[in-house]
């Protein structure tokens, strides 16, 4: 056994980290709130060159064929620097729905697709920015028009999240394989994650430099022990979502790999809410701003919060599998 | 012990209920942080006053009806049953009319009280400023004396409502060589003065419910001075203890929303997965009420709130960030859809911050209510 990043993915992670944080990605994300696509754009173009769309693309298709755990990586990467767009639907979900020439345009970087998978996911994200937009019905993929223009658009409590009605009737492109929704659960698992790592280390930053009562406010046990108690949900968090991808990569059953990947979004919800409102805690009024930058996660956990999937509704998948496993 | 309502106060909410039912918007009305909003909003605390029914509690001279606070309690959630309007009003009805029943002086009373029923002037808090958060003695905004008044420089901000409000009262340090409480001046300032800049700063909704507070030499008149020059902390707690206690949030506003919350969840097809956290929003909401009928029988009997009010803003603030997230988790998949229930969602979540944060009401449970010694800080 081995349960830890191996050296390449650390390398990748840490190549992520180094593009993502040298590229405004805030302001990326405000723009794209706004449907101004061009810089999120340009971004997904640079992450296409380190191979992050192609990840699970076969290699005949000019992917890296590599492994869920591989996502994770780029998808944590992704939540930690609030990249917009439908990456996890692109990165884990798309490889599942499209046949090989679809997927040669989205491992090059040249597609970003989108899809609904009713009932959890009932409505397209940011369909007016796909270039694929499709829906699965079982294992039923169909393509539905992708010119939606913004009209159409729900809004979301996270502002760059533009929701659209998936239509019914598409052209139907045939059968998914395997695991559709459990990887788009993975992957949105791995985005929560990020985003609570990246909400702990904004409050934390701050706490050690907000002063109150002629003291920094990271040293009020107050504040300290808020803090505390979201390191350790996150920690406990991150082996549930690295072990869903393990097992998810190891062929197991249908209902283990559902276990374990709802255990993973049931804890990753639970960390990132809890970051979330700890770090908004924790910078008092400043964080209440739209101005402020810790608006775009805490909107966006909550988003997560109920897309693929409540913590509820998969508590009840876990439940569900782990009786049956009793019952065998 | 009993809940009963006496005649007359039944007699009062039966009247209260029928006028909401008649009177509320349908369509309810847009947001008070918007420029549009807020003046609909100044309407409807016209259309309240008109009715007696802005400010039930305050003298009938100033256009009250002398209601008891069992009775305001009572309208309170009347009013929010009925989905009424935010009052755009409630920073001057709720926190400076207190402190000027208590402090003010007549020529005060007659001048300001009127037209803030009315909505006419709208009163925006200027406590905060950027360096003064929860510590709010270390204030640094000062108040120069000069002919016949105050000259205000310095800077405010969270002030809410204030991107559009009239006025703003607040704390201003009028004795520079003074530290932390002392040496502090209440002042009411018009934010249309000479000198006053506005920026407002939006939140997380986008809308600007917010602004900061710039004074460059501004004339503040004596006659706007509350109390006594220097002895504005005193006259202020006033004013933050009623923020705390009883009236910044009665129960009827939550009263109603965990109503709704048990209606949502009925709608959705009662989901067994959220049931327990559907009926705790229920019974933590009941038992704020409760308790503040407990708070309000001894009010009556005489006795003052003491720090325990901290208890009460920790209740309120934590069952109301409890129900809304697990409306929006009862909404499943739609939750992050914009709705009412994002917005209040979002609301609340302020709720631990204003009005002295939840570790700074924690602070004064254990250290005033239970008698801990006291954290080192300044
Ligand atoms: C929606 C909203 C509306 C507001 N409206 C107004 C208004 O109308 N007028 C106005 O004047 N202000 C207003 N405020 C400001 C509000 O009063 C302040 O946000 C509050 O006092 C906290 O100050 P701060 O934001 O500077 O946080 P800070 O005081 O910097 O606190 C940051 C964190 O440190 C913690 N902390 C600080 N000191 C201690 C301590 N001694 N022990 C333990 N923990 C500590 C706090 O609990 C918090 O978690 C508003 C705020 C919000 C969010």
């Amino acid at each position: 056994m081995r349960f830890a990043l191996s050296p390449e993915q650390r390398d990748f992670a840490a190549a992520l980290d180094e593009l993502l944080a040298g590229a405004d990605t805030p302001g990326v994300a405000r723009e794209w709130a706004e449907r101004r696509f061009e810089p999120g754009r340009k971004l997904w173009r640079e992450l296409a060159d380190l191979g992050v769309w192609g990840l699970l693309v076969p290699e005949e298709h000019g992917g890296a064929d590599a492994e869920p755990a591989d996502a994770v990586v780029a998808l944590e990467a992704c939540g930690y620097h609030a990249v917009p767009g439908p990456v996890v639907e692109t990165t884990v979900v798309a490889p599942r729905l499209l046949g090989g020439d679809e997927l040669a345009r989205v491992a090059a970087g040249e597609s970003m697709v989108t899809a609904a998978i009713p009932p959890e996911v009932p409505r397209a994200l940011d369909a007016d920015a796909a270039d694929v937009v499709l829906r699965l019905d079982g294992t039923a993929v169909q393509r539905i028009s992708s010119d939606m223009d913004s009209g159409g658009r729900m809004p979301s409590i996270d502002a760059t999240r533009g929701l659209f009605p998936a239509a019914e009737h598409g052209e139907v492109l045939g059968a998914a394989r395997p695991h559709a929704f459990a990887l788009g659960v993975l992957g949105v698992s791995a985005q929560l994650l990020g985003a609570a790592r990246r909400m702990l280390a904004m409050a934390t930053e701050y706490a050690s430099q907000r002063r109150q009562y002629g003291r920094a406010i990271g040293q009020y046990q107050a504040v300290k022990h808020l803090l505390a108690d979201v390191t350790v949900s996150l920690t406990m968090a991150r082996p549930l979502v690295d072990g869903a991808a393990v097992t998810l990569a190891s062929g197991a059953a249908e209902p283990v790999v559902m276990r374990d990947i709802s255990a993973a979004k049931v804890a990753a919800t639970r960390a990132a809410l809890l970051a979330a409102r700890t770090s908004l805690q924790v910078h008092g009024a400043i964080g209440y701003t739209a101005e402020h930058d810790l608006g775009l996660w805490l909107t966006k956990v909550r988003a997560l919060a109920g897309a693929w999937g409540t913590a509820d509704a998969h508590r009840t998948r876990v439940l569900t599998a782990v009786r049956g496993e009793h019952a065998d | 012990m009993d809940l009963d309502i006496d005649p007359e106060s039944a007699v009062f909410r039966d009247e209260v209920r029928a006028w909401l039912a008649d009177n509320v918007p349908r369509q309810g009305l847009p947001s008070m942080d918007t420029a549009e909003g807020f003046a609909a909003h100044r309407e409807w605390e016209a259309r309240l006053a008109e009715e007696r029914l802005s400010v039930v509690t305050w003298p009938v001279e100033y256009t009250g009806r002398e209601a008891s606070l069992l009775q305001w309690l009572l309208f309170e959630e009347e009013y929010y049953a009925a989905g009424a309007p935010g009052r755009v009003g409630q920073n001057g009805i709720f926190m400076l009319a207190p402190t000027l029943f208590a402090h003010g002086s007549t020529e005060q009373r007659d001048r300001i009280l009127p037209a803030m029923a009315r909505g006419e002037q709208v009163w925006a808090q200027a406590w905060s400023e950027p360096e003064a958060g929860s510590d709010i003695a270390a204030l640094r905004s000062s108040a120069v004396r000069t002919e016949g008044g105050w000259l205000v420089s310095g800077q405010k901000t969270w002030s809410s409502r204030a991107a559009f409000a009239d006025r703003a009262f607040g704390l201003f340090r009028s004795d520079p060589d003074s530290e932390r409480h002392r040496g502090l001046t209440y002042l009411m300032i018009d934010l249309r003065a000479d000198g006053v800049t506005v920026r407002p700063i939006p939140q997380l909704d986008g809308e600007p419910g917010f602004a900061e507070l710039f004074f460059d030499e501004v004339f503040v008149p004596d006659e706007d001075v509350i109390g006594t020059p220097g002895d504005g902390w005193r006259v202020a707690m006033t004013t933050a203890n009623n923020e705390r206690g009883l009236s910044l949030r009665s129960p009827g506003r939550f009263l109603a929303s965990a109503d709704r919350l048990v209606r949502l969840w009925e709608a959705c097809g009662e989901p067994a997965a959220t049931a327990s956290r559907v009926a705790d929003a229920w019974i933590d909401t009941r038992a704020y009420q409760l308790y503040t009928y407990g708070t309000a029988t001894r009010l009556a009997d005489g006795e003052q709130l003491g720090p325990e009010s901290s208890v009460n803003k920790l209740a309120w603030s934590s069952v109301d960030v409890a129900l809304h997230e697990t409306a929006l988790d009862v909404l499943g998949a739609d939750g992050e859809l914009a709705s009412p229930w994002v917005e209040g969602y979002l609301f609340s979540l302020a709720g631990p911050i204003y009005g002295g944060t939840d570790q700074i009401q924690r602070n004064t449970i254990a250290e005033r209510v239970l008698g801990l010694p006291r954290e080192e800080r300044r």
